[in-house]
């Protein structure tokens, strides 16, 4: 099955199953959050995977047959097309409590203004690339979104519709 | 005659009705549990100085006195949503069960379809309805924004819902909140009135009847339709209920709402209605201090 803009395609369990070539499996994607954030697979046991318009994930909780033409399917919750994949911020904030590794807590200041979109210099022991950001709320280590950690600063990436000055 | 005034035989204490609905309402918001609990969102908006108010018949709601919902921790995070009181009746209603499938047939811009999702505690399926794409892209910012993994939207007219992409099931449950002329929401929007049109209330209550039609064809015999509408006029309310009962296997069913309510009317000028629509409940402004609705419960004949 080619890749349709228009439609939902369940992504295969593994490359074994794999018709179209570049499309993600669902092992790969599992792999990627434990490799990288130290989120256990079973974590998504309940979710199924589905790919719109070429490495845009979605996560789902139905099994509708696939491939199946709707509007929006569960949440955005990837992008694969680059080298480096992407979780989204929704995919974080949904699943990055479960995060245990290139997590970045940052204080009540740091948050703010990191959820205002804007990048600041922090340290940071680890590699460069996409980390989970938390902060404290409600007495929880609450996931904010997602950072591109490079040349020593952090760098927003919460999209523009979901930037907030928060500073109160 | 135009409301308010053509409400005066109807509502109880007339006067205060009216006066209601000259009364702004404040912004409520609902705990969305798929992401935080009651004692969590407490916590948050405590931590961000913003003063709430518990509502007595529902957990999961507060009145926010001072504030708008938008601009804080608590809803960056999609632990609560902006909901009005009465917005939050219909899915209460439905009271969909971890698991089952639910059709939202008008359901942008999403605080019913997440409100189911939560309900379901983001399980089963929600699959949520809209014709206007451009309702759709908030619907999907809110589904987004609150974590809901179980909704899925389609764009389409609800009165040709196809249960086709998802294998031809029909569903548990289906939450019909339909457009309409949306006289209970005068306390939000004061052109409310001002922009009424009888016309309008007749060829809205066509679209109405069908989409009822349409989403109990699409339930399975024993599962439950909620119909809703934020507005008083008969022609919107009773009169389509009237309709599908004769056309469609369906009856109207009791049940139970914390909230000071009248029955479904079941005389409205010349017209008189099947008897059972005084099952349903209309929720007025000057009651509860919230906007104005109207729900009721059917159950699919067997």
């Amino acid at each position: 099955m080619s890749n349709d803009s228009t439609k939902f395609t369940r992504l295969p369990a593994t490359d074994a199953e794999r018709e179209a070539p570049k499309r993600a499996t669902r092992e790969a994607v599992l792999d990627f959050w434990a490799d990288r954030f130290g989120v256990p697979p079973e974590t998504f046991d309940e979710h199924t995977f589905w790919e719109r318009g070429k490495g845009k994930l979605w996560l789902y909780r139905g099994e509708p047959p696939s491939p199946v033409d709707v509007e929006a399917l569960g949440m955005t919750f990837l992008r694969t097309r680059q080298e480096h994949w992407k979780p989204t911020l929704e995919a974080v904030q949904r699943f990055g409590g479960h995060a245990t590794e290139r997590v970045i807590h940052l204080s009540g200041d740091e948050a703010e203004t990191f959820v205002a979109g804007h990048d600041q210099e922090l340290d940071w022991d680890g590699d460069w690339g996409y980390l989970v950001v938390t902060h404290d709320l409600a007495g929880r280590r609450e996931p904010v979104g997602v950072g591109l950690y490079v040349y020593g600063e952090l760098r927003s990436q919460v999209p523009k519709g979901r930037r907030r000055d928060l500073d109160t | 005659m135009e409301p308010p005034e053509r409400y005066r035989a109807i509502v109880d204490d007339f006067e205060a009705f009216r006066a209601a609905c000259e009364r702004p309402l404040p912004s409520a918001i609902r705990v969305n549990t798929i992401k935080a609990t009651v004692d969590e969102v407490r916590q948050a908006l405590d931590e961000a100085g913003v003063t709430y108010e518990p509502v007595d018949w529902h957990a999961e709601l507060f009145v926010l006195p001072d504030a708008s919902p938008g601009a804080n921790w608590p809803y960056f995070h999609g632990w609560i949503h902006g909901q009005e009181e009465v917005s939050a009746v219909p899915a209460a209603v439905l009271d969909p069960q971890p698991g089952e499938r639910v059709w939202d047939a008008c359901a942008a811009p999403g605080s019913k379809a997440t409100q189911l999702a939560a309900l379901l505690d983001d399980r089963g399926e929600v699959v949520a309805t809209d014709n206007n794409i451009g309702r759709i892209s908030a619907l999907r910012t809110n589904t987004e924004r609150l974590g809901a993994t179980n909704v899925a939207v389609t764009h389409e007219d609800a009165r040709n819902h196809t249960l086709k992409p998802f294998g031809g099931a029909e569903y548990d449950r289906a939450l019909v909140d339909v457009p309409c002329s949306c006289e209970g929401t005068i306390r939000k929007n004061p052109d409310a009135f001002d922009e009424w049109d009888m016309s309008h209330v007749g060829g809205i209550s066509g679209v109405q009847k069908d989409i009822l039609e349409r989403a109990v064809q699409a339930t399975k015999p024993g599962g439950t339709v909620v119909y809703s509408t934020c507005t008083f006029a008969p022609e919107e309310n009773e009169a389509v209920l009237d309709h599908v009962l004769a056309s469609e296997g369906c009856e109207l069913v009791e049940f139970d709402l914390g909230l000071d309510h009248r029955a479904g009317v079941t005389e409205w000028r010349d017209d008189e209605f099947d008897p059972s629509v005084s099952l349903a409940k209309r929720i007025y402004p000057h009651f509860n201090d919230t906007g104005g609705f109207f729900c009721a419960k059917l159950e699919v004949g067997e």
